[in-house]
């Protein structure tokens, strides 16, 4: 038999993923369009008022884009739980932890990415400055990892429910509190030309910490739900 | 002796910290204590109650509509202790695989969401003569208000899974995550809230008058009793519920019958 090192099981799963993504592409770019529309709905409901809106699109920008993981949060772990393949990589000899972590980023990848990628014509819509723009896209550069990481976790909680949807933004949305507080404070302080770079340091650090912690709890969750 | 009945009624073995982890040793035990509890609670609860609206003296600036604080601050103080001591029962749960500390973690989660909503309302009542409004998105209010959802957010995985085990761990693992979480949400929330509002309402600092004080702190112990009464009966009906394969609960529920 062939010898698999850890590494390649994880490369497999990322590129399983990211392929999976690709070939549901309603799934996929409905986040997108949705991150897109909720951001347009803002102003129709508020008025056209220039200074307001540019005074609370890091808020609206920010909230639609956590309400946009959450759309596909739920098929983070479901559709393997369904079909027997999240079984099999949890017998694999790799730690489910890793195989957590391969998957998130993946999830990462096919969602916050993409919105990292429309959030600076979203931006420009509210007539944000240049550096408003830029701190915007480091925050959710960051933010959208953070979010895909303790996302997970409430996706691995409710591997198998009927209807998770609306549970796992339940579970997640008060834990992510931290991350949209930081995230708007620091395009606010960029748009008021103060120092931002604290909150970037912040962001961060909660980055590594859900990075560690997040696929951990992840992987305990999981064998609960396979158990 | 015949087996039945030493299966029934363990002997009393020498002490250790897992005694009382036998549902059937802990369910006789939270049997005395509930009625002593429930005795704490009224007596208590009558004595702080008449002290703090007929004997304590009326606040200087805030009149009479202080006086929810005997209700207000135990109701806060115990959604928060409450909340840690489900993730404490939730992860002795997970660790030691004990079916008695996942209920225990359950019973808790009800009384807490009730004492943090306790809290949320009579912070309105208190905030509309005091500070002219229902709420303030102030670090304190907001932070409760959060809170109170990471409940919902356990109570509800709870109830989703059907599978009664799996919903105690799942919903241990949540409330430890919870647990790591309230923290960073506070500071966070406080850190928004001073950059955000310039000066803030804050209730002035004042030394507390001793009959206030006292009145307070017997309606805390009051809290604190009912919460005992109300999670331990809960952690015996459950356990009743889910051992009523066993002997002994299969006796006790039929001397329970018969009383009713």
């Amino acid at each position: 038999m062939q010898k698999i090192s850890t590494l390649e099981i994880l490369l497999a799963v990322f590129k399983r993923d990211i392929s999976l993504a690709l070939r549901r592409q309603s799934d996929t770019l409905g986040a997108v369009f949705f991150f897109a529309l909720v951001v347009s709905l803002f102003p129709l409901a508020i008025g056209p008022e220039t200074k307001l809106l540019q005074q609370i699109a890091p808020g609206i920008i920010w909230v639609s884009a956590l309400l946009a993981v959450m759309l596909s949060l739920s098929r983070l772990f479901n559709d393997d739980y369904q079909d027997g393949v999240l079984e099999q990589l949890a017998l694999s000899i790799c730690p489910l932890a890793l195989i957590a972590v391969a998957k998130i980023l993946a999830h990462w990848t096919y969602t916050g990415l993409i919105l990292l990628c429309i959030s600076p014509v979203l931006a420009l819509q509210f007539n944000l400055s240049g550096i408003a723009i830029e701190v915007l896209l480091i925050t959710l550069f960051i933010g959208t990892l953070i979010l895909s990481f303790i996302g997970s976790i409430g996706a691995a909680l409710t591997v198998g429910l009927k209807s998770s949807g609306a549970l796992i933004s339940l579970l997640v949305l008060p834990l992510l509190i931290p991350v949209l507080i930081l995230g708007t404070l620091a395009v606010d302080a960029a748009t008021a030309n103060l120092p931002y770079s604290v909150y970037l340091y912040i962001l961060l650090a909660l980055a590594v910490l859900a990075s560690f912690f997040a696929p951990l709890a992840c992987a305990a969750a999981l064998r609960i739900a396979l158990d | 002796m015949d087996i039945k009945s030493t299966l029934s009624k363990p002997p009393s073995s020498s002490w250790n910290w897992f005694l009382f982890a036998a549902p059937s040793r802990f369910y006789f035990l939270a049997k005395k204590i509930i009625p002593l509890c429930w005795a704490l609670a009224f007596v208590l609860g009558a004595i702080g109650l008449i002290m703090g609206l007929l004997y304590a003296p009326t606040d200087a600036q805030q009149g009479d509509a202080y006086r929810i604080i005997f209700i207000h601050v135990p109701a806060a103080w115990m959604s928060m202790l409450l909340y840690v001591a489900m993730a404490f029962w939730g992860a002795m749960g997970l660790i030691f695989n004990a079916r008695l500390a996942y209920r225990l973690s359950n019973s808790i989660a009800i009384t807490g969401a009730l004492m943090t909503f306790i809290a949320l309302w009579t912070g309105a009542l208190w905030g509309k003569p005091t500070w002219g409004t229902w709420w303030v998105w102030d670090a304190r209010l907001t932070s409760e208000l959060i809170l109170l959802f990471l409940y919902i957010a356990y109570l509800s995985l709870y109830s989703a899974i059907e599978d009664q085990r799996k919903a105690s761990k799942a919903a241990s693992l949540l409330a430890i995550i919870g647990v790591v979480n309230v923290p960073i949400i506070y500071f966070s929330v406080k850190w928004w809230n001073t950059l955000h509002q310039g000066a803030s309402i804050t209730v002035t600092k004042t030394s507390m008058q001793s009959t206030m004080l006292m009145a307070m702190l017997i309606m805390t112990f009051a809290f604190w009793a009912y919460a005992f009464a109300v999670i331990l009966s809960r952690v015996n009906q459950k356990t009743l519920d889910e051992e009523s394969h066993t002997d002994w609960a299969l006796t006790e529920l039929k001397r329970l019958k018969a009383t009713i």
